[in-house]
């Protein structure tokens, strides 16, 4: 084995294990190079945020059209204050639109969904939902109708 | 009577004094050969060199068990999973067990049974022939010419190989569940992008490795370099590596995950 030929290896070897790196960042853990500052955000306040949490699915009509960004409790109105980033090319939302917490399938991940209104102005970078629902809470389901309210 | 009692005392103590001396000589020794950077013109040839013995030819056995490991997560997962109708978590579950733990732990075992005696076993011949004596009275440092490529080559390659194995356990994995069980693929791989973080889990992973390299590669040269000089001793030394490598790795991975994960 001469000198070049296990330096030309050892090359091959370390350029094996970065592509094996990248390929561990891009197809297994979905990082993505592109920037992902072509967003706009708009908050929703719900009564009850239920188990939402940061980076989780924001979603029109079942397909994928944003992601919550943070959740954080207002003060004032001790209500959930959570700020979404809806992607740019989804700019057409009408503004009376309402944000429901919906969960996928019987036990899955809870998400935001939003129901498309009728209004013809639609919603800007900072402007809140009008109407929220809040996550449906099964136990405070079952406690209301076990005592009759 | 009291004979036998201070004989055990004193073999006790003499027990104690050798572990300790040994582990200060290991670590005076490591700092002398981390202080030794090979000068960059003579140093970089030797390095490739041994990264070449160390790394590149450890890639077969690293590539076989990766996807050997990969294949039975894919079909054992499969077992468990569709009892809960849930194959297509099957991703994240090959995904996230070969990245957090089997690629690093695994890899680094390979590397102690494939690399590290064989470190051992070299260096501690090249004791017993005195080569290492005969550098120093030609005035070269054998723990710059002989200990530090080796163990730079180690902690180099001990990464590269661990994310390779996991490239192909992931792959294995697939193979098994999406070609030859029918998970659907493109929940296969949306519900492992979504598991995997790159940073919490990949980096973590990689972390995990590089201190594994440093251990293996460590302990593979000191007990080539402490060994007494006879083949009765090469040989308790080469399985001392062995044995002292896996205990270490097997230990330090779990105080490295339960600091990683284990919300502390």
């Amino acid at each position: 084995m001469t000198q070049r030929t296990s330096e030309i290896t050892v090359g091959l070897f370390m350029v094996a294990g970065f592509a094996a790196l990248l390929m561990l960042a891009l197809q297994v853990s979905g990082l993505s190079l592109k920037p992902t500052s072509d967003t706009y955000t708009v908050y929703a306040d719900f009564n009850d945020a239920g188990s939402l949490s940061p980076r989780g699915k924001v979603a029109m009509a079942g397909v994928s059209v944003g992601r919550i960004r943070d959740i954080s409790l207002n003060q004032k109105t001790f209500q959930a204050r959570v700020a979404i980033e809806i992607e740019s090319k989804y700019d057409g939302i009408p503004a009376d639109s309402s944000a429901v917490i919906r969960t996928s399938g019987l036990l899955g991940d809870q998400y935001i969904d939003i129901s498309v209104g009728a209004d013809e102005a639609s919603l800007a970078d900072g402007d809140s939902f009008f109407e929220t629902q809040s996550a449906m809470n099964l136990e405070r389901l079952i406690t209301n109708f076990a005592s009759g309210r | 009577m009291t004979r036998p009692m201070t004989d055990r005392l004193a073999s006790l103590g003499r027990g104690g004094i050798n572990t300790v001396g040994s582990l200060g000589r290991s670590g005076v020794f490591l700092w002398r050969a981390l202080a030794g950077i090979p000068r960059p013109r003579v140093g970089f040839p030797l390095l490739v060199a041994q990264i070449y013995s160390v790394g590149v030819l450890s890639l077969a056995i690293v590539v076989v068990s990766g996807l050997f490991i990969g294949m039975v997560l894919g079909l054992q997962g499969y077992t468990i999973l569709s009892d809960y109708g849930s194959e297509q978590a099957i991703g994240q579950m090959v995904a996230l067990t070969l990245v957090r733990e089997l690629g690093p732990v695994v890899t680094a075992l390979l590397f102690a049974g494939r690399a590290g005696s064989s470190l051992t076993a070299e260096i501690g011949l090249m004791k017993a022939t005195e080569q290492l004596s005969s550098m120093e009275m030609m005035g070269v440092d054998p723990l710059r010419r002989v200990i530090a490529p080796r163990f730079w080559a180690g902690f180099i390659s001990l990464p590269v190989l661990a994310v390779i194995f996991s490239v192909v356990g992931i792959w294995g994995g697939m193979l098994v569940g999406v070609q030859w069980l029918g998970v659907f693929e493109g929940a296969f791989w949306s519900n492992m992008q979504s598991a995997v973080d790159f940073g919490d889990d990949v980096l973590n992973g990689v972390i995990k490795s590089l201190v594994f390299g440093v251990v293996c590669s460590w302990i593979a040269v000191f007990q080539g370099y402490d060994c007494v000089p006879t083949s009765a001793g090469i040989s308790s030394a080469t399985t001392k590596t062995v044995v002292y490598s896996s205990l270490a790795v097997l230990g330090l991975d779990f105080v490295l995950t339960a600091v990683m994960f284990g919300g502390f």
